[in-house]
This record gives C-alpha cells, structure tokens and sequence, in this order.
C-alpha cells in the first residue's frame, strides 16, 4: 500500500511536506476533490481518478494565488515546512467561507501546525488574503 | 523509490458484494477513510495482510430519513458531511458538536462515523453522543443484516459484537420527541486535535422543573462508552437542586471506572466527570 504522500513527492512534487506522518500536523495537506485531506494518511487507491491539488498548482503562470500573496505580505511564513499545507487548508476555508471570522480562520487551521510564527500573522494573511479576493463582498 | 507500507495490500472491491465477500474468507479486514488505521499501520502495529476498502461503496453513504422518523447514517458518512448536514444540526445538535472536534478539518474529510465505532477506541467522539440519542447500530454481512442497540455494542476495551465477516453498515438515530435539552461537552489537553480527557453527552427533559427523563453518556472515563445509569436514576422524576445535583454527581462515580494513563489521571477524570454532569444540569451558572 502506498501513501498518496510518498506518490507525490517522487512525481517532484515536493512542496508537499512529511511532518508528523500520522494526521496531526496538516503539513501533508493538499485537496483531494476540492476536500482537503492529509496525504500521509490517504492510501494512493483512495486518489485514483481523483483531481488533485497541491501548492504546486495553486499559482498560474506569473500570479500567486491571492491566499500566497497575502501570506508573503503579511509575513506568515518562516520556515516553510507547514506553509503548503497551511495556504491550501486556507484556501479550502476560504471556499467553503469566504467571509470568516477570525474564530473561524483558527477553526479552519486548527489541523496545521506551526512551530515558528505563533500563528498571529498567518491567521492575519488568511484575512487579508480574503478581504483581497473578489467573492468576500459577494 | 516510493516506500510502501509493507506487505499491506487494500484491495478496491467490484462491489459491496465482493467487500463482503472478502471479509468472509476471513483473511482480510475493513478499511474507511484510514484516519485510525493508516497512523497504526505506519507505525507497524497492525498485522501485514488484506485490506478490503469501504470507502467507494454507495450502499454505506447517505444520511437519510427513516419512514417510521428518525435518521439513518451511513457508516462511510464522514464527519464533515454530519457538521454540513441540516437534519443533524436541527435534531441531533451532539452528533455535529462531536464531529466538530474530531481532527482538524482535513481528518473530518476522511474520518467516518462507522470507523469512529469500529475502532473501538473508549475516547472516541462521536459514541457518547450516540448512547445520549439511544441509537441502533446496523451490521451487514453475507449472512444479512441485523440491528442492535448502540448502547451494548461494545463489550469491553476495543472489543464489540462484531462477528467475522461483519461490518458496521448505518447507524440509526430514532426520532425525537420535541422538549429535550442536548449537552455535549469534550475535555482535552487543547481545543483542538486532542484525545479527550473526559467527554460527556447528556439529553434531558423536564416537566415543569421536574426530570421526566435523562440519558448521560461518558467517555474515556471506562473500557468502553458508558451509560451512566446510576447518576440517571437520581435524577429521573425529582427537581434539580443543590441536593439531587451533588446526589447525582455522587452516583456517577458507580457508573465510571476511570484510570490513569498517557492522558490524565483517574482523580482528575472522576472530578471533571462530576463538574461536566453539574455543568449539564445547571447551564444558567454557566457563562
């Protein structure tokens, strides 16, 4: 059995990181469907026909997607090793609640786990980064 | 090189047939959303073999209304698709609290509610909300189908009345009557991706400031979920005053059978056991 993880990140698809390898850290994260989900624990069977996002597919050409811009700017990266997978939770928050509060912000990130920032200017970057995006006045 | 969990093969059945099928040779176990298994696997402490995946059948998917009332959960139903579900926010408000806080919203992607029980864990969210509900649980197998009530199912730590070939099919929540109050609450190290310490689920109603009935649930405070009886008993057609509340957090301590472990202590989880119960009974000293 092979973790969608290991298929990833041997296709060079390396911005998907291993950090806790058991569901805890959401640095796995990438959307499976649209839903997010942690590729650690996703057996590669469960994938198969699925469409796949990782951070590698989150910018087009010369444009980050409005959630990395927001993150660069505001600072909510250190280390980078949660960023993927903290970026693309937030962006599936961001789908599913264009307009959340703060409350729902840490909610939604509740699963990702960062040890440098204190998670202040990444809670900050997901709210910048939806007042920045088109559908949070819709 | 991509590593592979060795000499672990999950095998995607033609069909439900073909699942059950599989389970009945008897060398081969169920699989859901892997959100408990893929951590124990990885880590070597599950037997090498077949894995026989759930998670592309149909016939265990779906939360649908029952003819008679009440509501009927697929066991692949996973604990987002409870939170989004309007039919449980409504009626059954413990089933969205605890899906709310099992995991991150990644784990509630994949987590289902059959896993949640299957994997027999006595701090799982989702079985003290169950027992508060009075659920049945449907199991399906080549030889068919059969119900049981949730409350019995499981017999001890991590064991159930699962039979070889078995697996959890729905789960069934009976209708309700209108004038219940719902409490759940779950105590961890965190607020968020935490093992509970002690997790409570409570239905009551009264009639007037009398308790017409009560159902406790607790977890993590026993080798199974448990039905808190004792404390129930205290409760049931009295008032809820300074006496019948500390009578009632006294008979809780027959109904718990709490250890030390990794996560607390038996002491602290008899005390927050009693402060969840108080709390229920007395919301308005809430706040």
């Amino acid at each position: 059995m092979a973790r969608l993880l290991d298929v990833l990140r041997a296709a060079g698809l390396t911005g998907t990181k291993e950090g806790c390898g058991e569901g805890e850290c959401g640095a796995c994260a990438v959307l499976l469907n649209g839903a997010l989900v942690n590729s650690c624990l996703t057996p590669l069977a469960h994938a198969a026909g699925a469409a796949i996002t990782t951070i590698e597919g989150l910018a087009s050409d010369e444009q980050l997607h409005a959630v990395q811009q927001a993150f660069l700017d505001c600072g909510g990266a250190q280390c980078g090793i949660c960023t993927p997978g903290m970026v693309l939770a937030a962006v599936s928050l961001l789908r599913r609640n264009p307009n959340p509060t703060e409350d729902a912000v840490r909610e939604g990130l509740a699963g990702n786990l960062c040890r440098c920032t204190g998670y202040g200017r990444i809670f900050a970057a997901v709210l910048e980064a939806c007042r920045r995006m088109p559908q949070a006045t819709a | 090189m991509i590593p592979v969990l060795d000499g672990l093969d999950l095998h995607v059945p033609a069909g439900l047939d073909d699942a059950l099928r599989m389970l009945a040779s008897g060398d081969a176990r169920p699989f859901a959303g892997g959100t408990d298994l893929m951590v124990l696997l990885d880590a070597g402490r599950l037997p090498p073999g077949r894995y026989v995946s759930l998670w592309e059948l149909a016939e265990l998917r779906g939360i649908r209304e029952e003819p008679r009332g009440g509501v009927s959960i697929g066991a692949l139903v996973t604990f987002s698709e409870i939170r989004r579900s309007h039919a449980m926010a409504e009626r059954y408000p413990m089933l969205c609290a605890a899906a709310a806080q099992i995991g991150g919203v990644a784990t509630q992607n994949r987590a289902t509610i059959g896993g949640n029980i299957a994997n027999a864990s006595p701090a799982a969210d989702a079985p003290p909300a169950l027992v508060a509900y009075d659920a049945e649980i449907e199991l399906l197998s080549l030889d068919g189908v059969r119900r049981l009530p949730y409350a019995g199912f499981h017999t001890g730590y991590k064991q159930m009345q699962l039979a070889r070939g078995e697996i959890v099919s729905r789960v069934l929540l009976p209708a309700r009557d209108r004038g219940w109050r719902d409490g759940y609450h779950k105590v961890g190290t965190r607020r968020a991706q935490a093992i509970s310490k002690v997790c409570m689920a409570g239905s009551i109603r009264l009639d007037g400031d009398i308790v017409s009935d009560i159902r406790l649930a607790l977890g993590s405070v026993a080798p199974t979920v448990v039905r808190c009886r004792a404390a129930e008993a205290a409760l049931r057609g009295r008032s809820i005053t300074d006496e019948t509340v500390d009578g009632a957090a006294q008979a809780l301590l027959a109904d718990i059978a709490p250890i030390d472990d990794i996560r607390s202590t038996a002491a602290y989880r008899r005390s927050v056991a009693q402060n969840l119960l108080s709390a229920f009974l007395r919301p308005a000293d809430q706040k």
